[in-house]
């Protein structure tokens, strides 16, 4: 209990320090918005599927954009050796980042879901939904820390690294081609991708045929979360000491 | 009691090796000088006993509590003053405190109380909700101080606590030093300001090359230079001094250590009057701790 109260302090600060920073917000808010728009305008898809991916996309990217800067900002600013003087253990401070990095990606889904709102859209099934984007921020947010794992304190270094690795996710996994429709060797690709299954709750959210059963949805993000964490607790154990 | 112990300490990066098995132990309530020359391994040690580094070999305890395999107590009992400063610099000081005594797990009232103390005894309190980007170094330093004394530790580490800041903000920040010294807390304290180790602590460590010169008082130590007199003298050109007299170059100035003071002058006398220079001025000191230290380092070469 103490620790988790450590991490919601560090949780706390990621807030103040980081939602604000330019690369957070361009990579979280405003590029998934312009990368939506440049392949759904002009196709004659239906709303639903629209605004389903874009809800996908948004909870992907933003929980993507701030857990990897945190650990490279931290090292350059050398506050990363203020935390580890403190009495907190590396899981500690991981477990901050990924609150603060999964709080920002279920705060900004509440964006794509407005819009779908004021267009008259509404989730039939919303805790399925809500469940989804919180399971999924989580995973995606355990994500992000991976692409931080390699310890450099540049910041960009890493942004790149992120962007190579979410960029061919975002197009293997059902959000502009439904799953069902892609040719066998991309379909086996997108089961490898954990935003499959989350597009896949979103569209079945807005009354739409999902690809699997939605507890297998759930499952396989949980199965990917606790992959995704282990690896980064593992990766950033090392990867702490080599930034200081 | 032994506050702080450190055992065979070995810390190798790539092809440096960076400790070369220190120890030395500093009994609780004491204020213990580290010093050495930059590269000497001071900030090694110090990320090594404040649990930031891990020692290839070698043992170090905080309180008894092994900072590898017990680093959550032993960091618990510790306040840590770092080098560089390392606030949150898009927080402002009353959040950045607020976050350190929650990763020291005080409790919210205990926290708020003590940073409006803390605050307040450093001049800063005005500033509380100011982001700590806007503060000069001074202020910042002394928000970094407030930091390590948040949860009250037994053991502060203070690196530098003084470089580049102004006479005020030094002062005060000395006297916070010999406040704590005064409390009983176990001071830890590297600095290169000579005089400043001489003021504040009760006994020195001298590190050079990642190895322990010499330990003791800071009195002890200087007594260690050769000789309880330098004679200082400076001519109105460049001169060889007969080498017998060991003269230090140090800038257009000569220093001598001696203990036959009278023999000394003398002779400096005839070698100017043989060789047609002008003594400019002539001085006798106690050997200072600069001295000592310079004349230990030079020993180890």
């Amino acid at each position: 209990m103490k620790s988790l109260i450590k991490s919601l302090a560090i949780a706390k600060k990621d807030v103040l320090m980081y939602y604000t920073k330019g690369p957070v917000v361009i990579f979280g808010i405003l590029l998934p918005l312009f990368l939506f728009l440049a392949f759904s305008v002009g196709r004659s898809l239906p709303l639903n599927f629209l605004i389903a991916g874009l809800i996908s996309m948004t909870v992907f990217f933003a929980s993507t954009s701030v857990s990897p800067a945190i650990a490279p900002w931290e090292g350059q600013m050398r506050t990363l050796e203020r935390l580890i003087s403190c009495p907190i253990d590396e899981k500690t401070i991981i477990l901050g980042d990924i609150i603060a990095s999964m709080t920002f990606g279920v705060s900004i889904s509440a964006v794509p879901i407005l819009i779908g709102v004021v267009i008259g859209l509404i989730p039939s099934n919303p805790v399925v939904l809500l469940l989804g984007i919180i399971a999924s921020a989580f995973c995606f947010s355990c994500l992000g820390l991976l692409f931080s794992a390699y310890p450099t304190n540049l910041p960009s270094t890493v942004m790149m690294i992120s962007s190579l690795i979410r960029f061919p996710l975002i197009f293997i996994s059902g959000i502009f081609i439904p799953v069902s429709e892609m040719p066998e060797w991309s379909r086996i690709l997108a089961y490898l991708s954990p935003l499959t299954y989350f597009t896949d709750i979103a569209r079945y959210s807005f009354d739409l045929m999902p690809a699997f059963p939605i507890y297998v949805d759930l499952l396989v993000i949980t199965a990917f979360s606790a992959l995704f964490l282990a690896l980064a607790v593992e990766l950033h154990k090392k990867a702490i000491y080599k930034r200081i | 009691m032994i506050a702080i112990e450190a055992e065979g300490l070995k810390k190798r990066f790539g092809n440096v090796e960076a400790l070369k098995g220190v120890s030395f132990k500093v009994k609780r309530g004491e204020t213990f000088g580290f010093l050495g020359p930059n590269g000497a391994g001071k900030t090694t040690t110090v990320r090594i006993l404040t649990g930031i580094l891990k020692p290839d070999s070698g043992k170090a305890r905080i309180n008894g509590y092994d900072v590898v395999e017990e680093t959550l107590k032993a960091k618990q009992s510790i306040g840590v003053l770092p080098e560089v400063s390392n606030a949150y610099p898009d927080l402002t000081a009353w959040q950045n405190l607020m976050l350190v005594a929650s990763l020291y797990g005080m409790r919210k009232n205990e926290a708020e109380k003590r940073t409006v103390k803390l605050l307040k005894e450093f001049g800063i309190y005005e500033r509380k909700d100011s982001k700590v980007k806007g503060f000069s170094k001074g202020m910042k330093q002394r928000l970094m101080f407030c930091m390590a004394l948040i949860s009250d530790p037994e053991v502060v580490f203070l690196d530098e606590p003084t470089s580049g800041l102004d006479v005020l903000s030094a002062r005060m920040i000395r006297e916070k030093v010999l406040e704590l010294a005064s409390d009983g807390k176990t001071v830890f304290l590297t600095s290169h300001n000579m005089e400043e180790i001489n003021m504040l602590c009760d006994r020195i460590a001298l590190i050079d090359r990642g190895k322990i010169v010499t330990i003791d008082t800071p009195e002890r130590i200087k007594a260690k230079v050769g000789g309880n007199v330098a004679v200082e003298v400076s001519f109105d050109k460049p001169v060889r001094l007969p080498r017998r007299l060991n003269a230090k170059k140090l800038g257009d100035k000569y220093i001598i250590y001696t203990t036959a003071v009278h023999e000394t002058i003398c002779e400096i006398v005839d070698y100017a009057k043989k060789n047609n220079v002008k003594i400019v001025s002539i001085d006798t000191r106690t050997p200072t701790l600069e001295d000592a230290f310079i004349s230990l380092l030079e020993g180890t070469k």
